[in-house]
């Protein structure tokens, strides 16, 4: 019998070819679903709200309108994302977010240095970023816990800064990406510059992500940490590096923030926006245990999130029943994703 | 014999386009033991586990139980058709008694409390039936590997189970478990228990086994009756070819052997490795043998920069150098295979492609930080074919292959960094026969290439086979080395003696 092993190669090895190439369309069309993933549930919310709302929600202001709520959360999501993939998590950024507004519009009063006071908010954030990466990369503690504990403190920090006062500076330079926009066709067509700011941050995340060296290593670290280090991956600088990106784009979002209101309170602004940036990487089809999910995915969660808010007050639900519904859209949401996902899971 | 107790027909079960199971017939009756053997990746894990309820196999066979046509689906499938299955790793709670073991998921209750008096006195007929030493509510963490076995055991005929699958039952056991398991084998296949007996030893199966059946490659390719039994036959089903072609060693050490490479002096971990020293020439094959715990991948995390070392220094072409990271280490061009590929090894949710491109992706890169996805793709089709790694694409999850292409794979990575130093630690656990020898012909080439390679393998015949050299530890120090010379092979016994501290008694 072992004999012709040899002769019964052929077809054999046939048969396998015919299989890999059925398996490879496959492959493509789980690709393809999990690459779609929740853009089909976006889609029947909008249509849905806008036969409900009785044609107000697809009309260009309130468009507008929904793309310019998703923006501040969008970014911070961005920054989520990271810190998720490499399976850690990010609570403090809703308190970063305050600092750094808080640390933008004190530094804006100021006469001379004024025109500064938009980088001063992303170096506050990218700080305390790379704070919370050393704490988890070298001294090896569990995000959860750091974060949690930077959540209260630097919360602390941001009414510290205004000494537990809103502070105002209804001309602080800039003010424009937080109320203007950018035109596209004169008089038709303008898009927030809030929203263009999210939407190059998605677009830069991406290219990060799937087009850098760190972008790989970033899912090897979330994918299998101990695999990463024996594999020559300075884990200890991904995380940094995630943990600085989250900060960072915290930082940005209390720049928005700050320019659209001209105005920042330590105590109330940024509050549980850690929840909203979590759930639309979660949303989005992002592995909690990190390793899997793509950024795509969190900018449609994040839509998600706006278009639900949005969409809920269009139709006129009271605001308490906004929450129960928000609540249970994000938990049916996901169990359609994992009941979505059986099918490609491994064996 | 009387009607079969189970029988499979045609069953078979592919995986991302990968037949793990072509078409397998099995026929098993009561009261036999039915010896179930192959290699790693043969399918005798995966026929189990379609008995067992954990696969569903592809369409087009059929199994029936005593005649009778079944499917066998979910976690519970194979226990109410009348099958359980010990695995190599017990499946009990340690924090329960031996009784809520057995009942665990059919517990006894009266208006949902528990009942655990009536299920004490449930299992104590079936414990000293099994001739067990211990009580029902003894805590299954204070038992005995081989205990637990019984417990395990218990759990299947209190599930009033007609097919006992016992996957490699004596590989935790001492030698007087062992041969307490074998005499209630006996008992249970008098009592009129069909047992399938899945183990690589063949005393087990000479003493235990009324019909052995060897599977290779998915495939059935033969079945033998006790008097067909015997272990030339067996070795050639499994393997498919003569044994002594199998280990592929063309490369001439004497002739490539020139400088040493890899120099590791003193080596010391303070802990499991007491100051080793071992070199590696150019062109050799040294194989690293010992026990299991003489701390041979110690020794290999230490030379690589994976674990900190309290003494020794390393040289490099009769350079000192100093490595204090496995990333480190792949910069100085030494190369580290970890036995443990799935934890330590693969990326098993990303790609083919960028499990072999990891390491060099930064090399690669386009202005020190933009992946070159042209350069990727045509490494990582180099290595498919090269290697011959079997997969649908590049772009498949490395999680979805073969344990031996799966392998091949970590090497490709390895391999990318074109390493002066490779070292193997046991390069062929959990890898079916034809990858095996696929792995050995791939380090006989690098080998002629020119590099040093340090094999650690608890596998003698293959470290025999593939080695010019062998240094052996014991008890975290070098306790010898065995040289290949021109009228004395090396052999298992001069390996064995130094391993276990009997060459002393020799002398």
């Amino acid at each position: 019998m072992p004999d012709n092993g040899a002769s019964q190669a052929q077809p054999a090895a046939t048969t396998t070819t015919n299989g890999a190439a059925a398996e490879t369309r496959r492959q493509r069309v789980r690709v393809l679903i999990s690459a779609l993933g929740m853009l089909p549930v976006l889609l029947i919310l909008c249509i849905g709200f806008h036969f409900l709302s009785e044609g107000r929600f697809f009309t260009g202001q309130n468009l507008g309108i929904v793309l310019q709520q998703a923006a501040v959360n969008t970014v911070l999501a961005a920054g989520m994302t990271f810190v998720i993939l490499t399976g850690g998590i990010d609570l403090s950024v809703g308190s970063i977010l305050a600092a750094s507004a808080m640390a933008g519009l004190t530094l804006s009063k100021l006469p001379e240095l004024g025109m500064l006071w938009l980088p001063a908010s992303l170096l506050t954030g990218l700080g305390f970023g790379i704070v919370n990466g050393a704490l988890i990369a070298l001294l090896r503690l569990p995000p959860f816990i750091v974060t949690l504990g930077s959540l209260t403190a630097v919360r602390g920090l941001a009414r510290l800064l205004g000494a537990d006062t809103t502070v105002f500076n209804p001309s602080i330079p800039y003010a424009f990406i937080g109320n203007g926009s950018l035109t596209l066709v004169p008089g038709v067509a303008s898009i927030p510059w809030l929203s263009v700011i999210a939407l190059l941050v998605i677009l830069l995340s991406w290219l990060v992500l799937r087009r850098t060296v760190l972008g790989v290593h970033i899912y090897a670290v979330g994918g299998n940490e101990s695999a990463a280090r024996l594999a020559g991956i300075k884990v200890w600088a991904v995380l940094i590096f995630v943990y600085g990106i989250s900060g960072l784009f915290a930082g940005l979002g209390g720049a928005m923030q700050a320019a659209r209101l001209y105005a920042a309170n330590g105590l109330q602004l940024g509050q549980s926006y850690e929840l909203d940036a979590i759930t639309a990487v979660i949303l989005g089809g992002t592995s909690f245990v990190g390793g899997i999910g793509s950024i795509w995915g969190t900018l449609v969660g994040a839509l998600i999130i706006a278009v639900l808010s949005n969409g809920l007050i269009l139709v006129g639900v009271s605001d308490i029943w906004q929450y129960v519904i928000k609540g249970l859209v994000i938990i049916g949401a996901v169990a359609l994703d994992r009941y979505r996902l059986q099918g490609s899971a491994r064996t | 014999m009387n009607d079969p107790i189970l029988e499979m027909r045609g069953v078979s079960k592919s995986f991302f386009g990968i037949k793990a199971l072509r078409a397998v017939d099995l026929t098993v009756y009561a009261g036999e033991v039915h010896a179930l053997m192959g290699e790693n990746g043969a399918g005798k894990s995966t026929l189990m586990k379609i008995l067992s309820g954990a696969y569903r196999p592809d369409p087009g066979g059929e199994i029936r139980i005593e005649g009778h046509p079944v499917r066998i689906e979910g976690p519970l499938g194979g226990r109410n058709a009348g099958i359980s299955i010990i695995y190599q790793e017990l499946s009990l709670a340690p924090n329960l008694s031996v009784a809520e073991n057995i009942y665990l998921g059919r517990e006894i209750s009266h208006s949902g409390m528990l009942a655990r008096g009536e299920m004490r006195d449930g299992v104590g007929p079936i414990l000293k039936r099994l001739g067990a030493d211990f009580l029902p509510s003894t805590l299954v963490a204070h038992l005995s590997m081989g205990q637990r076995q019984l417990v395990e055991i218990a759990r299947a005929l209190h599930a009033r189970s007609k097919i006992l699958i016992m996957d490699e039952p004596t590989t935790a056991l001492s030698a007087g478990e062992s041969a307490r398991l074998f005499a209630l084998i006996r008992q249970l296949r008098a009592e009129g228990l069909a047992i399938i007996y899945i183990s690589h030893r063949m005393d087990e199966v000479y003493a235990l086994g009324d019909r052995v059946t060897v599977l290779r490659d998915g495939r059935l390719v033969g079945s033998l009756d006790k008097p067909e039994i015997r272990a030339d036959t067996i070795v050639r089903l499994m393997v498919g070819r003569d044994v002594s072609s199998f280990y592929k060693k063309d490369h001439d050490p004497d002739a490539g052997r020139g400088h040493p490479v890899l120099a590791a002096i003193d080596m010391a971990d303070g802990h499991r490795v007491k100051g080793c020293s071992l070199t590696v020439h150019a062109s050799e094959v040294v194989g690293l043998a010992g026990l299991i715990g003489a701390g041979r991948t110690e020794l290999a995390h230490l030379i690589i920069g994976a674990a900190p070392k309290t003494s020794g220094r390393l040289e490099l072409e009769g350079q000192p150098v100093e490595i204090r990271s496995p990333g480190e280490a792949l910069e100085a061009g030494i190369a580290y295979l970890t036995e443990d590929r799935k934890a330590l090894g693969l990326f098993l949710d990303m790609s083919c492609l960028d499990n072999i491109n990891l390491a060099v992706l930064g090399r690669d890169a386009k202005l020190g930080w933009f992946l070159d996805r042209d350069k990727a793709r045509a490494r990582a089709d180099r290595a498919f074919a090269g290697l011959s790694i079997r997969a649908a694409n590049v772009g498949v999850p490395a999680g979805g292959l073969s344990g031996g292409n799966q392998q091949k794979l970590l090497l490709s990575r390895l391999l990318a960094i074109a390493p002066r130093v490779l070292i193997l630690d046991e390069p062929t656990r959990g890898v079916d026969v034809g990858a095996k020898s696929e792995i050995y012909s791939i380090i006989d080439n690098l080998a002629k290439a020119g590099t040093a390679i340090l094999v650690i393998s608890s596998d003698l015949p293959e470290i025999i086979g593939i080695c010019d050299r062998v240094v052996v530890m014991r008890a975290g120090r070098i306790a010898g080395e065995v040289t290949r010379g021109a009228n004395s092979p090396l052999t298992q016994e001069d390996i064995m003696a130094l391993a276990t501290g009997m060459e002393h008694l020799d002398a």
